[in-house]
């Protein structure tokens, strides 16, 4: 590895990709500029289709760019592959490794691929593998194999590790495993830039964040930063009967109140203080005969950014605002 | 680095991949095997066929009829009444039915072809023992030694179809089924060397090539008697660049197919031409002259012709340059070509 000679781990400007397609060109990056310090470990974040794996694989050096620059460990594609292939570790957002050769084969045939490596004894214990050592990877959970994969990403020793989705599709309890190996590589100096589509994800692994949306990054910073952007630190949720709605202003007029929205069922209040600004939402509802079906309150999170930043849910799965 | 050599654990990794899939191993070495074991004994070398033949009770000399019959070899004679012998013909129990008297009648099936060999035969005993003398003397020369039967022909036909079909799909499917996984994108993310992977994929074919080879001329020299006449070494280097050349073509098709069913259409239009015009089950010189420009510039035609000339005919491997080279050129020109547009994402 030479000296670190390179201020960002990755530095990208003006990233541009476009796919020919049938219906015409798809711009799936729109100048995108980044930056990732060496050992911090940065989101990107945005929902499906944002151009996230777009961007890292352009990143990985295995899809060319349309335009733009990139500069990787102070290395371009296409100049120094084969070193910077020695320093990088990926996961794919979808590999299927062979289903009939153990976790210890599987991880010893991608540390021969490497000049310098982690033993993969070792790798296997930091993802908590060990156990599966001898089982074919046909016989893996979900959890599993997805360990397996940054496992593979791992056993090179890179100094900058890129994980797509690490943990979409994965159990509550695989995906806290996995955050776990990943905070771990970010307390021995590795810089990793991860996508994800899970806000808490975001919140809990990455120093930093971009938000991705359109094949843009349209918001930076750490997430308390970003959360911070939105003026309050609480959010109160409500739906009232007959799906009846209180106008935004009237909302905005309230103390404490420093954001709202219309969601597809009921509304949603960003709040500094929600001891204030409840009473005075209920005072609101009772003068004007509404009847209240549900209330909570919750921490503003990156969940709550994204949305005010693109009006948009995130992920596919939840109802977008009308 | 001597810990972890990246082509031995390519070349590792393919052999175990292959060795716990028991389906594979099923096609690439039971399948030839069954093959060979059908054809060998349907085509087997039978002893000559026994005539039935019943003599019609009541006309004539019947029992003498019948004695002059039995003393022939290879026929079974019984004597029925004339319903009975009627139902027997019909039912197929006997081929034919012989009514004595004068003129002796023969009653049979002239579209059958058992019964028209059984009437030649009677007539033919009956002539002579009636006193018939054969004006040119003649004698038979039966020809079931090893070496010209079907069998013999047949063997080195299943071994280059198994070269050619194990060459393609071992390298192809594996290839394509790869690429779908993603799991090519994964190694090209890693500083792997292209070439180790692509060696590691022929390295493996020539592994597995061992096994074929011994299990089928085994199966012929062991259950058939299939005598080999040339020299092992030379019959090595002939299956050794089948399933190089082989390999080739499979690395061709699989080079930009990105589903298995693509690649397996392309296999099968690639393969289908051999399987009827190279000759593995019949001689391809059975086909018409103008089809045999195309026929003999087939890769498997030429393997086929050059693993018969050294196994049958004990042919020195100089001999086979010509054959060989047609051969070389298809598995050289498919390598290079399948190099340039090969597809690694």
């Amino acid at each position: 590895m030479p000296p670190v000679s390179f201020q960002s781990a990755i530095r990208c400007r003006d990233l541009r990709k476009e796919y020919r397609s049938r219906g015409g060109n798809v711009q799936a990056v729109r100048g995108l500029d980044l930056d990732v310090r060496p050992g911090e470990c940065f989101g990107l974040l945005g929902p499906n289709g944002a151009g996230k794996t777009t961007t890292i694989e352009i990143l990985e050096g295995l899809l060319d760019a349309t335009s733009g620059e990139v500069e990787i460990l102070g290395m371009r594609w296409g100049e120094h592959d084969d070193e910077l292939r020695q320093h990088i570790g990926i996961s794919l957002q979808e590999t299927r490794f062979p289903e009939k050769l153990s976790v210890r084969e599987t991880l010893v045939l991608f540390r021969s691929f490497y000049s310098d490596g982690n033993d993969p004894a070792a790798v296997m214990a930091e993802v908590g593998l060990t156990e599966k050592s001898k089982s074919w990877v046909g016989k893996l959970s979900g959890g599993q194999r997805q360990r397996l994969a940054v496992a593979c990403a791992l056993v090179g020793n890179p100094e900058l590790l890129f994980l797509d989705e690490p943990t979409t599709g994965l159990d509550p309890q695989s995906r806290r495993q996995l955050w776990d190996t990943i905070r771990s590589l970010g307390e021995r100096g590795k810089t990793t830039l991860l996508t994800t589509h899970y806000m808490d994800e975001a919140e809990r692994l990455c120093a930093r964040v971009a938000v991705v949306d359109q094949g843009k990054i349209i918001a930076l910073g750490s997430p308390a930063e970003l959360i911070a952007g939105l003026g309050g630190e609480h959010v109160i949720e409500f739906a009232l009967g007959n799906g009846s709605r209180v106008a935004v202003e009237e909302l905005l007029a309230l103390p404490a109140v420093k954001k709202a929205r219309t969601e597809a069922v009921g509304m949603a209040l960003t709040v500094t203080e929600p001891h204030v600004a409840i009473p005075a939402l209920l005072q609101i509802l009772e003068r004007q005969g509404l009847e209240l079906m549900r209330l909570t309150t919750r921490h503003v999170s990156l969940e709550d950014v994204f949305v005010h930043l693109t009006g948009k849910r995130l992920r596919d799965d939840e109802i977008s605002p009308s | 680095m001597t810990k972890y050599h990246p082509l031995r654990e390519l070349l590792l990794a393919r052999l175990r991949e292959f060795m716990r899939e028991p389906e594979a191993v099923f096609w690439v070495y039971g399948f030839p095997l069954l093959l060979a074991l059908g054809l060998g004994i349907a085509f087997r070398n039978q002893p000559a066929e026994k005539v039935y033949v019943d003599v019609q009770q009541g006309a004539g000399d019947a029992y003498g009829v019948a004695r002059d019959l039995r003393n022939s070899a290879n026929m079974v004679v019984e004597i029925h009444s004339a319903g009975e012998c009627h139902d027997r013909l019909r039912l197929g129990k006997s081929s034919l039915v012989v009514i004595p008297g004068d003129p002796m009648t023969f009653v049979f099936d002239p579209t059958r072809p058992e019964s028209v060999l059984a009437r030649q035969r009677v007539d033919d005993v009956l002539q002579r023992s009636a006193g018939r003398r054969d004006p040119v003397a003649t004698r038979d020369d039966h020809l079931t030694e090893p070496g010209a039967r079907y069998i013999d022909f047949l063997v080195p036909g299943l071994l280059g179809m198994n070269l050619m079909g194990s060459g393609m799909w071992g390298v192809g499917f594996v290839i394509v089924d790869m690429r779908v996984r993603k799991l090519l994108k994964r190694f090209v993310a890693t500083p792997m060397k292209r070439a180790d992977f692509l060696w590691s994929m022929i390295g493996a074919r020539l592994v597995f090539m061992i096994p074929e080879l011994v299990i089928v001329l085994g199966t012929g020299v062991l259950i058939f008697g299939v005598l080999i006449k040339g020299n092992m070494f030379a019959i090595l280097v002939l299956a050794f660049l089948g399933a190089i050349s082989f390999s080739g073509l499979g690395l061709l098709v699989a080079s930009r197919a990105q589903r298995i069913e693509t690649v397996s259409g392309l296999m099968n239009l690639i393969m289908l031409p051999m399987w009827l015009l190279s000759g593995i089950f019949f001689s391809s010189d059975r086909f018409p002259d103008v089809l045999q420009p195309f026929v003999q510039s087939l890769p498997l035609t030429q393997l086929n012709n050059a693993l018969r000339a050294v196994i049958l005919e004990g042919a020195p491997l100089v001999s086979q340059v010509w054959r060989l080279s047609v051969l070389l050129v298809w598995g050289g020109i498919s390598f290079v070509c399948a190099l340039r547009w090969f597809r690694w994402n």
